[in-house]
């Protein structure tokens, strides 16, 4: 980089901060639990209308995430896991975020109404909604349930996937978000567990910095124990088939030896990989879930 | 600012001008299949 462009604020933001400002690590999720609800729902789209509602809930995760960064320049500055975001090194200016974030998530609202229908867009500027003034605004930096309720916002895209094409919601869609509703604060727990260092000198009071590692893990144990209990349920009320059921067991056995591995040994190595193995297993499941329906297209 | 910085400046502006483009003609695109879609009933 030339040397008059060595302040980052200067050298103005590269295309590719824009991309990054969207957070594409939670949309590549927040898409493919949404793409879940999408084919799961009965009925089926015009193509042109699926990839519309795939771009409007894109857009919206990235609408959040933005107007998050906006908002959170401050603390993103402090901690080491958030401190190359654009905002928080000054690429992107903190209003220039809001105002990008606010745009997306007009649009995605407008274009999911007038494509798709107006319940689905509904929820969609529910959950921007949620995520920015419940968790971000809200809860964030008060209280360490800040992402057990926050998580709601995580785990609405397959009930709006669901809505898009019938425009309105059913029992399956709700288990879905119960799942990645009860997936999001061991996910984050784990994280925040080796990460807790970052968190207290930033002032969020996650739960290891305000409760402490072991009262976490036990929490991650528990709220474990539920979500693997909650992930057997569209098996057992015979919304699903026995691909799914085979699917989650494994993968909560799988899930269930990490987090035992973290509470039994303590330290940075099983926080990492209770975390990375979270992603593994919420992946898992929505692709069983997807792997079981098509299964039972193909056989009937 | 030496030749190098403007220069430097003109790339990255075309870039993201072309990045723009290609967004914008992607939505009139996107609105106009919406609109065929829609007019014939497809849903």
């Amino acid at each position: 980089m030339p040397a008059t462009f060595a302040n980052a604020e200067l050298a103005g933001p590269r295309t590719r901060d824009w991309w990054l400002l969207m957070k594409p690590n939670v949309m590549r999720l927040v898409l493919f639990s949404g793409i879940t609800g999408l084919v799961l729902a009965p009925g089926a789209l015009h193509p042109v209308l699926l990839l519309a509602a795939i771009l409007c809930i894109a857009v919206g995760s990235g609408a959040a995430a933005a107007i998050n960064n906006w908002y959170d320049v401050d603390i993103d500055r402090l901690m080491l896991r958030t401190r190359l975001r654009p905002t928080a090194t000054g690429r992107i200016a903190a209003a220039d975020a809001l105002a990008f974030g606010i745009t997306l998530a007009i649009f995605a609202v407008m274009v999911m109404g007038l494509a798709l229908n107006w319940v689905a867009a509904g929820l969609l500027a529910f959950t921007i909604g949620f995520y920015v003034f419940v968790y971000t605004l809200w809860l964030k930096r008060r209280t360490p349930q800040n992402i057990v309720i926050g998580g709601a916002a995580g785990a609405l895209p397959p009930v709006v996937g669901w809505a898009a094409v019938t425009g309105g919601v059913d029992v399956l869609p709700l288990l879905i978000f119960l799942i990645i509703f009860l997936w999001t604060p061991p996910h984050f727990w784990a994280l925040a567990l080796y990460r807790s260092r970052d968190y207290a000198a930033a002032g969020v009071p996650m739960l290891p910095v305000v409760a402490g590692a072991p009262a976490t893990r036990w929490h991650v144990v528990a709220y474990t124990a539920v979500l693997l209990t909650a992930s057997a349920l569209p098996a057992v009320l015979a919304y699903t088939g026995p691909i799914y059921a085979v699917a989650a067991l494994g993968l909560g056995a799988y899930y269930a030896v990490h987090v035992w591995r973290l509470w039994r040994d303590p330290c940075e190595r099983t926080a990492i990989r209770a975390f990375k193995v979270s992603i593994v297993y919420l992946f898992g499941i929505l692709a069983a879930l997807l792997a079981d329906y098509g299964a039972a297209g193909w056989w009937s | 600012m030496t030749g190098e910085t403007a220069e430097f400046r003109r790339r990255r502006l075309r870039r993201r001008n072309l990045a723009l483009l290609g967004v914008l003609l992607g939505l009139v695109v996107l609105f106009y299949l919406i609109t065929l879609v829609k007019i014939g009933g497809n849903v």
